[in-house]
């Protein structure tokens, strides 16, 4: 009988771990409130990216916090306070995580659920998502690796530029928050000496918002949502008044425009190209005595964005990115390609455990937030430790992101620039590990994406900078192993993207914030 | 548990029939089976895929089943699973996949009216036994998630006429996958995913007599829970995954050596959701030996 006992008790506890391993918990699900080094009270006068200068538009002088309006602003706190549900208090301990990691989070999500090839029409071809008619199939975006790389860029230095100019009039107008002005509010979250005025959480709800128009349009009424959330949240701890965060919301949506302005006239509207366009590739490679890419979806499908490397850069100018396009890639019919093709063949033909292993993770592909979102998670994640200012936060992201979009648009000049096949279609003996990309070989965009990111970061978190070289590394060489580029790719792509990172070090050297 | 995104029931297990081998004897066998498919449910829009064209899975299997009593057996089972496409470039996988074991007990078996009623209770577990590659669908070869099943089938026979009706639930662990984050409905940053329950009815009738077996199945698979595959997407782990399958299955005892059994079957997968519209068949053979005589030395 006690014998029974102890097998029953073996099975049931085997139930309970199955059971109780059903929790699944992210890394930044609970984190704690951020709590700066330093408010970065001079950070109004940092260089701005688009923004000609900090009070480009205005924004009022606030009442006194004697004034009798204000008092009945810090009595709408009071009468939050005395109510909140675990829902509210859940959303402000989510928001106090910091407002740049939480938005760059939620674009993330929407890069993943957006990032997804449009299936073809009856006769083979492909209908094109179009941002006029964004609803109908295929939804608008398809948030491919460029498509994100611009939108996390566009996000990211709208919200740099507009927190330039919140910590600009935080400065001059020196409004203290509610939870300094009046005792009986309750701080739920830390205080620090930032004045409120306007609020840098309103700031950020607005212009991200606003951007979010141009770049999601089907997902303008659940950001609006999450811009409530983010303004409730900072009212609720007592960390902004109402009118801190009618002030901050204005000043965004202000700000985002000129960065719409920016994006409408940018190019990227074109980068699609016309069949004219798809068939010109193939016959002006040909012409050349090089063997043309060819789409290795079924129906073939057009190249990726043909022309996003005509898309004007953030980081140097349309000139630079020619200049900064690597001379050509192996002949396709030289014996340098021949040995690098076979090359792939010998990973792929019988792959190791560990390369399938480190070919997904850094696979990054359909259905996923792209290599540029793989490298804002890891940004991200180093950065929550620091206890950067918000507006420190959206500089260095500003800085990581602005080079994932110039190395987008370098990688995807030369890949258009060469036209070079992938390895499975000069030797179709090549199975790949993880699904094809549809565009060009030659550079990789992994390896572009990475060596841009690992060298900005280094520079940003020098203590990690050997980690963020192994990283770029392993996911260039993941392209490899995985059947899906050559080495010149992958060793070239690193080059590429090193040295439009370094532009973005120049800049960060130069900003004002250090 | 067969709960894969490329469907292969394994008809074969005698977990899932009314079967019991009595005190000390050990049936053990070999199966191999091979299902394909070309269409597979996206959600519930049934669809083919040029870039993979056809999905096939073939898979050997050990299985064992032991009497402890004569209404207690212990069985189990190990596969190596193979998958491959017919079109695209994508690689082919293959590796041993997860060990299940199952207890089954008889605790009721009686005569009602001309035929005979029994009752079984069963408890089930399967683990990973390697470290394969689980985000591939639907070319991995498994889903690498650890489970625990209970199931409960009854048993009529009534001459050489049986039917059987069982319901299984299986608890799923976690799996996890190669990279640290993903998107079902929303956004999570951690390689783990949580896994929706299944459960499984099936009702298996035709001939049943000490040399053959002739019957004809139908099963029908749900996830509590899951998403589905959005459009054009890749299919995923934690998705919906369903299925309504019908199959056919025989054991023939060899007359002269009635140690041995063949075995073979066939199956279709007729409604779904996200998993492929597959059609199987499977042979193998079964040997019982006995050990009842050393015992008693």
């Amino acid at each position: 009988m006690k014998n029974l006992s102890i097998k029953i008790l073996f099975a049931l506890s085997f139930v309970t771990l199955v059971y109780c391993s059903k929790k699944v918990t992210g890394r930044t699900d609970n984190l704690p409130a951020l709590n700066p080094l330093s408010i970065d009270i001079n950070a109004g006068s940092w260089k701005t990216v688009l923004l000609k200068r900090p009070d480009t538009f205005a924004v009022a002088t606030p009442l006194a916090v004697t004034n009798v309006n204000y008092v009945a602003e810090l009595n709408e706190i009071k009468g939050l306070q005395k109510s909140l549900t675990s829902d509210q208090e859940a959303n402000i301990n989510y928001w106090a995580a910091g407002g740049v990691l939480r938005w760059n989070e939620l674009m993330r999500e929407l890069v993943a659920k957006y990032n997804l090839p449009p299936y073809q029409n009856p006769d083979g071809t492909y209908p094109i998502p179009s941002s006029t008619n964004p609803f109908a199939y295929p939804l608008f975006p398809f948030a491919n690796p460029p498509y994100a790389a611009r939108a996390y860029a566009y996000i990211s230095a709208a919200q740099y530029d507009a927190l330039v100019a919140c910590w600009y009039y935080k400065k001059l107008y020196n409004r203290p928050a509610p939870y300094t002005t009046d005792a009986a509010i309750i701080a739920k979250v830390p205080t620090t000496s930032l004045p409120s005025y306007p609020s840098e959480a309103a700031v950020l709800a607005g212009v991200t918002a606003e951007m979010m128009k141009l770049l999601f349009p089907t997902e303008i009424a659940a950001i609006q949502m999450k811009a409530i959330d983010h303004e409730n949240a900072a009212i609720m701890s007592g960390a902004a008044t109402r009118s801190d965060l009618v002030a901050g919301e204005a000043l965004g949506r202000q700000i985002a425009q000129v960065f719409i302005a920016r994006a409408r006239a940018d190019n990227a509207g074109k980068a699609v190209g016309t069949p004219a366009d798809w068939a010109n590739f193939e016959t002006s490679t040909a012409a050349k005595g090089e063997i043309p890419w060819i789409s290795q979806d079924n129906p073939k499908r057009p190249g990726m964005l043909p022309f996003f490397g005509k898309v004007i850069p953030f980081l140097f100018d349309t000139t630079t990115v020619k200049a900064l396009v690597p001379p050509p890639p192996p002949s396709t019919s030289s014996s340098q390609m021949k040995q690098e093709t076979d090359e792939v063949y010998s990973y792929t033909n019988n792959p190791t455990l560990e390369n399938k292993q480190l070919v997904l993770f850094w696979g990054d592909g359909v259905g996923t937030y792209t290599p540029p979102g793989h490298w804002n998670a890891i940004a991200s994640e180093d950065f929550i430790p620091k206890n950067y200012s918000e507006v420190r936060w959206a500089r260095n992201m500003a800085l990581l992101n602005m080079s994932l979009m110039d190395a987008a648009i370098v990688c995807w000049n030369t890949k258009y620039t060469y036209y070079n096949p992938r390895p499975s279609q000069l030797n179709p003996a090549i199975k790949t590990l993880t699904g094809l990309p549809n565009f060009p070989s030659y550079i990789s965009g992994h390896s572009t994406f990475s060596g841009a990111a690992s060298t900005i970061l280094g520079y940003l978190n020098p203590e990690r900078a050997a980690a963020y070289t192994q990283m770029a590394n392993d996911a260039s060489k993941s392209r490899l192993v995985g059947g899906l580029h050559y080495k010149s790719d992958c060793t070239v792509g690193l080059t590429v993207g090193a040295s439009v990172g370094q532009y973005a070090i120049d800049r960060a050297k130069a900003d004002g914030s250090n | 548990m067969g709960a894969l995104f490329s469907y292969t029931a394994s008809f074969a297990q005698t977990d899932q029939d009314a079967i019991m081998m009595n005190k000390n004897l050990f049936c053990t066998g070999l199966t191999y089976s091979t299902s394909n498919w070309n269409k597979y449910w996206e959600g519930t829009n049934l669809r083919d895929n040029l870039n993979i064209g056809t999905i096939t899975t073939n898979e050997l299997s050990v299985m064992g089943n032991y009497g402890i009593k004569n209404n207690l057996n212990i069985l189990f089972s190990a596969p190596y699973v193979s998958t491959k496409a017919s079109m695209g470039v994508l690689h082919p996988a293959s590796g041993i996949q997860d060990f299940s074991a199952w207890v089954k007990w008889m605790p009721i078996e009686k005569s009602l009216k001309k035929g005979t009623f029994s009752l079984y209770l069963l408890g089930g577990a399967s683990l990973p036994m390697t470290d394969y590659i689980v985000d591939y669908l639907p070319l991995s070869i498994g889903l690498k998630s650890s489970t625990v099943s209970g199931r409960l089938l009854i048993d009529y026979q009534l001459g050489h006429f049986f039917i059987t009706g069982s319901e299984t639930y299986t608890i799923r662990g976690n799996t996890k996958l190669e990279r640290n984050s993903y998107y079902t409905t929303s956004l999570f940053l951690t390689n783990e995913v949580a896994m929706p329950d299944v459960n499984t009815v099936s009702v298996r009738t035709g001939f049943r007599s000490s040399r053959l077996i002739a019957e004809a199945i139908l099963t029908d698979m749900k996830t509590l829970g899951g998403f589905d595959i959005t459009k054009n997407n890749m299919p995923f782990p934690s998705n919906r995954m369903n299925a309504t399958t019908i199959a056919a299955n025989f054991k023939y005892v060899i007359p002269n050596l009635s140690e041995l059994a063949l075995v073979g079957g066939v199956n279709h997968v007729i409604a779904g959701r996200n998993v492929g519209q597959s059609t199987g068949f499977y042979g193998g053979f079964f040997y019982v030996l006995d050990f009842s005589k050393k015992q008693k030395k």
